[in-house]
């Protein structure tokens, strides 16, 4: 049964076994590598993306699930790298591999949407499902606190600064 | 080819013309068989170079080593870029390929980066600068010592010229190479890259998602292969539903494999090919295979347990170390303490599963790997499948952690295997079950130690005999154990033996190898010994320092600087002002070529509960950090990875199989345990050295040592969590 949602914006409709994850159908039959495999069994966060704005583990989610619904995956958080989030992540240097990263920005993104200034113990809360193995979590910490300053920062100024996203309508511009 | 330059004994630069009218610096390596071009001249190069300088100035430096989350990708083209005297903005990295002819030492392990290519990568930035000079002065009919260089332009201050490095390139390529002996190093006073913050060059292909890694590897008309291999260790399949799963929706091949004796390379399984990655997977599920198990079989971490006590009762059956007469010693010592120390098997968990794509075609091998070892990983290869090295090209992707887990290249020579079976590019990717009950474990050991105290509280006797896993008086791989292991050469009555439990279990080296696990248990056994002397735990061991009394290669001074440095940024002498609950522990020590001592305040509640609050790390690399922003980073994570080490990581084997599948089972330190973190670097007059592993060894013990503090008890065996903590 073919099964259509939007990702990044863009409508798809893809014929893949049923019980096909998302992260398998994103990956494999939309070629999105964005998104990563850690572990299948939502223990480890590397697969998150944002299923109609919550983030989500893609990898136990069946794609016949998403029929009909948005998602996001990290080519699609901005257009252009601009998002506050990818932008302290590349200054502050937070990755070592990197391999976690998609996931962490997946999350943190969705908690910055829903609580622009998260204390200490949100951001813990948001953050505890997604593992990094290099163990970079205090920065990834501190930027999203950076981040949602400067966020805090642009929008007082007028949102010049404010995130453009793919996912919300202009779709894709890029594809890798 | 022009002239060349004796990098060091074994390699040699070459300078060129680029296509396009550019300049190319590439080096080759003198070795013999190497495959290269015998001892006189080296074969034609056109893509693979260390430095590619364009028309237009654009610079474009070739990373040589595996970047497994160190950072070398970005640190080693600083090196070269520095000495060019090029704006870092000017500089784009690729990663090189496999390439034994050009490059010495592409390896990423054992913090050997740094020592090993610190100078050679030096060397060749400035001699791309010497070129260039010459290329200027030539131009401008001027002797190249009036020749100034700066952010990728040559100037020629009397008669005010400039010339881009861009506008010199063609002319610098036509340049004779300079005399080794004559490219000046930089004073490390006019270095512009090496010492500032430089992010990672691939940041921003990680924060938009493009692909990098092996997992990402696509080739036209790529299949996707899973491997099911006996969850014994070395088992062989005897029979499998092979025609059922064939019937399997995508799949396309289903095949047994045989293989080795040899754990770290082709072991015996089932290989499924299909359409999809999901479909291979799926049709595996529905796999029933029965096993030969073979002899490890009957193994178990508790079978290896009780062995260790059984061996405990006998002398060592191998002396490693005596220094002094240690029975005397410890008859006449003040005080005696005993005891016995224990640490587990452990897996790497690199978060990116092992993968490699591979393409057999008329009989030539292309491989996509994420490996530490990549030359290892031909050989491997090549010997395994029959095949000449020079048929085997392999592609170096960005590697989802190593950790050492990828020095091991077992996932290579099975992608190869299948890929010659299927003649197609073929993706094999394991799930993260495969990952966990096919590793190369840090072995498990177990010591038992005697240590006696003076009248004056000095450690004046020593004796370990430390039970670990090898055979026919052989350590397994990372099993073993150095006679200059500290506190070897600081006390007078030493002894050290070992007695070896035979096991099929593949082990293999992680992150700090050997050190990971000795530093646990020497450096809380001083402890204990501390407390037994009635002395401080920071001045024990500074007196400890100053006691050499035998040969070893530990630098007292150096340690003893970082240590006093640690208790003072700890605030070590405040201690007794710690809240309820609250206590530190300090530990030391030294690892290739790492000086480090650390300081871990921990909390642990009413229900047994530990929180590692802070930990103080003070580090001494060498007179040179080369990327500070990555050194720090890099140096956190050694400090998370020892305290997910210590509080939860645990293999467990029965009936000769891992327990243990995914992160359910084996819980990594997460976002909320993480503990602030302050770290310093101790500049030294020394060479730099690397930072991968030494930071982690002392930061378990010193964890450890501080739930003494706390709770009075004392963590003879790791995990952490399986102690009971809360008040008894």
């Amino acid at each position: 049964m073919p099964v259509t949602f939007k990702v990044n914006g863009n409508p798809v409709t893809l014929d893949v076994p049923s019980d096909m994850p998302l992260l398998w159908a994103l990956r494999d039959a939309l070629d999105l590598k964005g998104t990563k495999f850690g572990c299948g069994i939502a223990m480890c966060g590397a697969c998150t993306v944002h299923l109609d704005g919550k983030p989500t583990r893609s990898c136990v989610t069946p794609v016949s699930s998403v029929e009909g619904r948005a998602v996001v995956t990290i080519e699609g958080l901005s257009l252009d790298g601009s998002h506050p989030l990818q932008r302290v992540w590349r200054e502050m240097d937070v990755p070592q591999c990197g391999y976690c990263q998609a996931g962490q920005l997946m999350t943190a993104s969705a908690l910055l949407a829903t609580n622009p200034r998260p204390t200490d113990e949100e951001i813990d809360e948001a953050m505890n499902g997604n593992l990094c193995r290099c163990g970079t979590y205090l920065r990834i910490h501190a930027g999203i606190h950076e981040a949602a300053r400067r966020m805090a920062a642009a929008s007082e100024a007028g949102g010049a600064d404010a995130p453009t996203r793919a996912g919300a309508s202009a779709g894709m511009e890029e594809r890798p | 080819m022009k002239t060349r330059l004796l990098l060091d004994r074994r390699q040699f630069l070459k300078v060129g013309a680029a296509a396009g009218g550019g300049l190319l610096i590439t080096s080759w390596l003198g070795c013999r068989g190497s495959g290269g071009g015998g001892d006189g001249m080296p074969p034609e190069f056109d893509l693979e170079a260390f430095i590619r300088i364009e028309a237009d100035g654009s610079v474009t430096i070739m990373a040589q080593n595996p970047e497994v989350g160190q950072g070398v990708k970005t640190e080693l083209p600083m090196l070269i870029a520095d000495e060019l005297d090029v704006a870092w903005k000017d500089v784009t990295v690729e990663q090189a390929d496999l390439n034994t002819e050009h490059y010495h030492r592409q390896v990423a392990g054992g913090s050997t980066s740094t020592p090993t290519q610190w100078l050679p990568m030096r060397r060749v930035g400035a001699a791309g600068r010497a070129v260039l000079v010459s290329a200027a002065a030539a131009t401008w009919g001027v002797p190249t010592a009036e020749i100034e260089t700066s952010a990728g332009v040559a100037h020629h201050q009397a008669s005010g010229r400039s010339l881009t490095y861009g506008e010199l390139a063609a002319k610098a390529a036509s340049m004779p190479t300079p005399d080794p002996e004559s490219v000046p190093l930089k004073d490390p006073a006019d270095f512009r890259i090496i010492g500032t913050p430089i992010a990672g060059v691939d940041n921003p292909s990680i924060v938009t998602g493009k692909p990098l890694y092996g997992i990402d590897v696509v080739r036209p008309g790529m299949l996707y292969a899973v491997f099911e291999k006996c969850p014994v260790f070395g088992g062989e399949v005897k029979t499998a539903n092979l025609d059922e799963i064939r019937s399997e929706p995508g799949v396309r091949h289903v095949f047994v494999v045989e293989g080795g004796d040899n754990l770290s390379g082709l072991l015996g399984g089932v290989a499924v090919v299909a359409d999809s990655w999901w479909l291979a997977h799926s049709a595996r599920k529905k796999l029933r295979v029965t096993w030969d198990e073979g002899s490890t079989a009957s193994q178990s971490t508790d079978g290896f347990a009780r062995k260790a006590s059984e061996l405990f009762a006998n002398a060592p059956e191998q002396a490693l170390r005596d220094d002094g007469d240690v029975e005397s010693a410890l008859q006449s010592v003040r005080r005696k303490v005993e005891a016995e120390y224990a640490y587990p098997f452990i897996a790497h968990a690199p978060l990116e599963p092992q993968n490699c794509t591979a393409h057999y075609q008329d009989g030539k091998l292309e491989l996509w790997a994420p490996t530490q070892t990549p030359a290892g990983g031909r050989q491997l290869v090549a010997e395994t499948l029959g095949m000449s090295q020079g048929d085997i090209t392999l592609h170096l992707t960005r590697a989802g952690g190593g950790f050492g887990r990828r020095l091991s290249n077992d996932y290579l020579v099975e992608a190869a295997r299948i890929a010659k079976e299927v003649g197609v590019p073929v993706k094999l990717l394991w799930s993260r079950e495969d990952c966990m009950h096919h590793d190369f474990y840090r072995p498990a050991g177990f010591h038992r130690l005697e240590g006696g105290v003076d009248a004056a509280g000095r450690l004046v006797a020593w004796r370990d005999h430390f039970v670990s896993l090898g055979r026919g008086g052989r350590f397994a791989p990372s099993a073993g154990i150095s006679s200059d292991e500290f506190p070897a050469g600081y006390v007078p009555g030493f002894s050290l033996g070992a007695s070896l439990i035979p096991c099929g279990v593949p082990t293999g080296a992680l992150r700090a190898p050997g050190s990971n696990a000795l530093a646990f248990v020497f450096q809380s056994f001083i402890d204990e010994l501390a407390h037994a002397a009635g002395k401080d735990p920071v001045l024990f061991r500074l007196d400890l320092l100053a006691a050499r009394s035998g040969e070893t290669r530990l630098d007292a001074g150096r340690m003893k600087a970082v240590l006093e440095m640690v208790a003072a940024r700890a605030d070590w002498g405040a201690n007794a002002r710690l809240p309820d609950g609250t206590g530190k522990g300090v530990a030391f020590h030294f690892s290739h070529r790492g000086y480090f001592a650390e300081v871990v305040q921990a909390r642990v509640s009413r229900a047994g509960k530990v929180a590692v609050e802070k930990v103080w790390v003070v580090g001494d690399i060498g007179r040179q950090v080369i990327n500070p922003l990555n050194a720090e980073n890099n140096a956190q994570g050694g400090v998370m990875d020892g305290l997910s080490q210590a509080l939860g990581q645990e293999i467990t084997i029965s009936g000769g199989r891992t327990r243990q599948g995914n992160f359910d089972a084996y819980p990594l330190l997460r976002h909320r345990d993480r503990p602030e973190v302050d770290i310093h670097f101790l500049v030294t007059e020394n060479s730099p050295t690397g930072l991968g592993e030494p930071a982690l060894p002392p930061v378990i013990p010193a964890l450890c040592n501080a739930i003494f503090a706390v709770t009075g008890k004392r963590i003879r065996s790791l995990p952490i969590s399986k102690h009971d903590l809360s008040p008894s």
